[in-house]
């Protein structure tokens, strides 16, 4: 009889090379989704009767959270297989706030799209309407102004701002910490406030458009930045203080709801969830858009993949967000804030009372819109939760022939089975907060 | 090194892209351009084959999957003369990390056999696109393991992006007009 310890010499020596266990290749990320079996695939009548025809020695049962459990963000509906605490699989609902958006983007002008568009993704809008008008934009192959393209940044960026100290309150009150919802609720408030000086509106802002965006900057935009990027990294320290650092929050989110990068890219998952487990991504540096390869900032990868992971990801995001905004104080350029292309953009309101063709050019471009050349076209940015993309179909007509948009939380909605599996119910509430889906775009 | 290798890769693109006389081929499938973003289109057959050598090539994820209907559509560009055009088309945009470059396919789906085969075995990314696409359009996946209705009811009659659904109105409703209620 041989011993074992001599087992490993001797495979080293056979002919068929070494025998361990080779590391996981990407294809073996989708193997392993499969062989979890995460995914509870039942259909609500199915679920109705598995329900009835329960068996009293049977050990799960199938019970359904959501869609008005305060902790589901809007309107989530999971329904999961419980065995006592523990989540063996779980399947989410969605719809409850589908209002076909994408079929009432078909109706409208290209003009009028960013309306639209802006109500998918309700916490961070100014992403949707850019991925639209970007889009919109390859299709007429324009070029906007150099200062558009550079208060755009500037906007989004105090929206990823914004949009992120919201996931901050929500992920705190989820996990039972409430002066952080209203920590984070009072700085979000701050940096909207900035977004209403600009805009007009706290949030839906129609405020990028296609060629442009739709009003200068206000007078004292500066001082209204210069006093958020004051007032915020002591507020971030103290979130440091109150979050990052208690031991309470550390057991509570680390370790909990683990994935893996092959997982991730297998299940299309983008953002900060990809982020988390250490793969280096991220649109604006990978594939920049505007002008993000002029600015300099950071890409924060996290090590393990699990929530405390991406509570700590949108944290330094907000501080590199805030770099972007310093950059673009600096360096943003003077000029129009939108192309001077008659086909696109209506006249100055003062042209409109002395001339009479800009009164009918006005009227031509807000009654029947412009025209866009037919093809088809696929831009993505990177919105606070992963890569926003938007399709476009042109038939030649001032209305897009289909309009889609790739929304990052319906897609990122796929890895909540995955991440709840084997975890506790409690757990369940820090997972779905820190995917942080936001309903009005997974549904549209 | 992951950069030099993504660099190389580019380099590798680039070069593929240059334009030619005879219709361009990527993968041996059909490519054509799309103001500057690379379009291929496969054969609803050869479509399985092509992902398996896509995967292999590194396209790892699938970040989009959606329909069109071109029932109304006056005339398409951008689709070789050689590839017979049908009703709906399933356009699927993929994603290569290391090389930081996209690739999209483009499948003619006939209306009256309106099938295609998923992709959920090499993409488990595309359960829920698939589900939205067959929702949104009734077009089915072969080997999907879930092919139900996604946003829109279990019981919901018809398909709402199709471009023969009416999507039905609600009057808008001026002051003083008849309440209907």
């Amino acid at each position: 009889m041989t011993t074992t310890h001599d087992a490993p010499i001797n495979l080293a020596q056979t002919s068929e090379g070494a025998q361990e266990l080779s590391s996981r290749d990407v294809i073996a990320g989708a193997e392993r989704l499969r062989e979890l079996g995460a995914v509870l695939r039942l259909s609500e009548s199915e679920a109705l009767n598995a329900e009835l025809e329960q068996t009293p020695d049977e050990e799960t049962m199938i019970i359904n959270m959501g869609p008005q459990h305060p902790s589901t963000h809007g309107v989530l509906r999971l329904m999961l297989e419980l065995q006592g605490e523990t989540v063996l699989r779980c399947k989410p609902i969605i719809g409850y706030l589908h209002t076909g958006m994408e079929r009432t983007g078909e109706t409208l002008t290209y003009l009028q799209g960013p309306t639209n568009v802006t109500r998918m993704d309700y916490a961070a809008p100014l992403f949707t309407e850019l991925a639209f008008s970007l889009t919109v934009e390859k299709l007429l192959d324009i070029e906007v102004p150099e200062r558009a393209v550079w208060i755009r940044m500037l906007m989004t960026e105090m929206n990823r701002i914004s949009s992120h100290l919201l996931f901050m309150a929500t992920n705190g009150m989820d996990l039972g910490a409430v002066s952080m919802m209203l920590y984070g609720w009072r700085e979000r408030e701050e940096a909207l406030r900035f977004l209403q000086e600009v805009t007009g509106l706290r949030m839906n802002h129609n405020y990028i458009r296609p060629g442009g965006v739709a009003a200068d900057l206000p007078d004292g935009w500066r001082d209204s930045i210069l006093r958020l990027l004051d007032m915020l990294p002591p507020r971030l320290d103290e979130y440091d203080v109150l979050m990052t650092n208690q031991p309470i929050w550390r057991e509570r989110l680390q370790g909990v709801g683990a994935i893996s990068t092959e997982e991730c890219l297998a299940l299309g998952v983008t953002g900060p969830i990809l982020r988390s487990t250490g793969y280096n991504w991220d649109l604006r540096r990978d594939m920049p858009y505007m002008a993000f390869d002029q600015v300099d900032f950071d890409v924060v990868v996290g090590s393990y993949g699990d929530c405390f992971d991406r509570f700590a990801i949108r944290l330094a995001e907000i501080r590199e967000s805030m770099k972007i905004v310093r950059q673009c104080l600096e360096k943003m350029p003077k000029g129009d804030y939108r192309i001077q292309d008659k086909k696109v953009t209506p006249p100055p309101r003062a042209r409109i009372d002395e001339s009479m063709e800009a009164l009918i050019h006005h009227f031509k471009i807000f009654t029947e819109g412009f025209k866009v050349p037919e093809g088809e076209a696929y831009v993505a940015i990177e919105s606070p939760r992963g890569e926003l993309g938007c399709y476009i179909v042109s038939d030649g007509s001032p209305n897009p022939y289909r309009m889609h948009v790739r929304a990052p939380s319906f897609v990122n909605l796929q890895t909540l089975p995955h991440l709840m599996h084997g975890n506790l119910l409690a757990d369940a509430v820090a997972i779905i907060s820190s995917v942080d889906p936001i309903l009005g775009e997974v549904d549209r | 090194m992951a950069d030099e290798a993504a660099l190389d890769g580019a380099d590798a693109t680039d070069s593929d892209a240059t334009p030619e006389v005879a219709p361009e081929e990527l993968f041996g499938t059909l490519l054509t351009h799309s103001g500057g973003q690379l379009v291929l289109h496969p054969s609803r057959e050869t479509y399985p084959a092509l992902l398996r050598t896509l995967h292999e090539a590194g396209y790892f994820s699938i970040i989009d999957l959606c329909g069109v209907d071109y029932l109304t559509h006056p005339g398409r560009s951008g689709v070789p003369a050689s590839v017979s055009t049908e009703r709906f088309e399933v356009v699927v945009n993929l994603i290569n990390h290391q090389q930081r470059s996209r690739l999209r396919l483009r499948l003619q789906i006939p209306a009256d056999d309106a099938r295609l085969a998923s992709a959920f075995d090499l993409y488990p990314g595309t359960e829920a696109m698939e589900r939205e696409t067959f929702d949104m359009f009734g077009i089915s996946f072969d080997g999907h393991p879930d092919l139900t209705r996604i946003l829109m009811p279990e019981d919901w009659p018809g398909h709402p992006l199709r471009k023969d659904y009416d999507p039905g109105r609600i009057p808008v409703q001026f002051k003083g007009a008849p309440a209907n209620r």
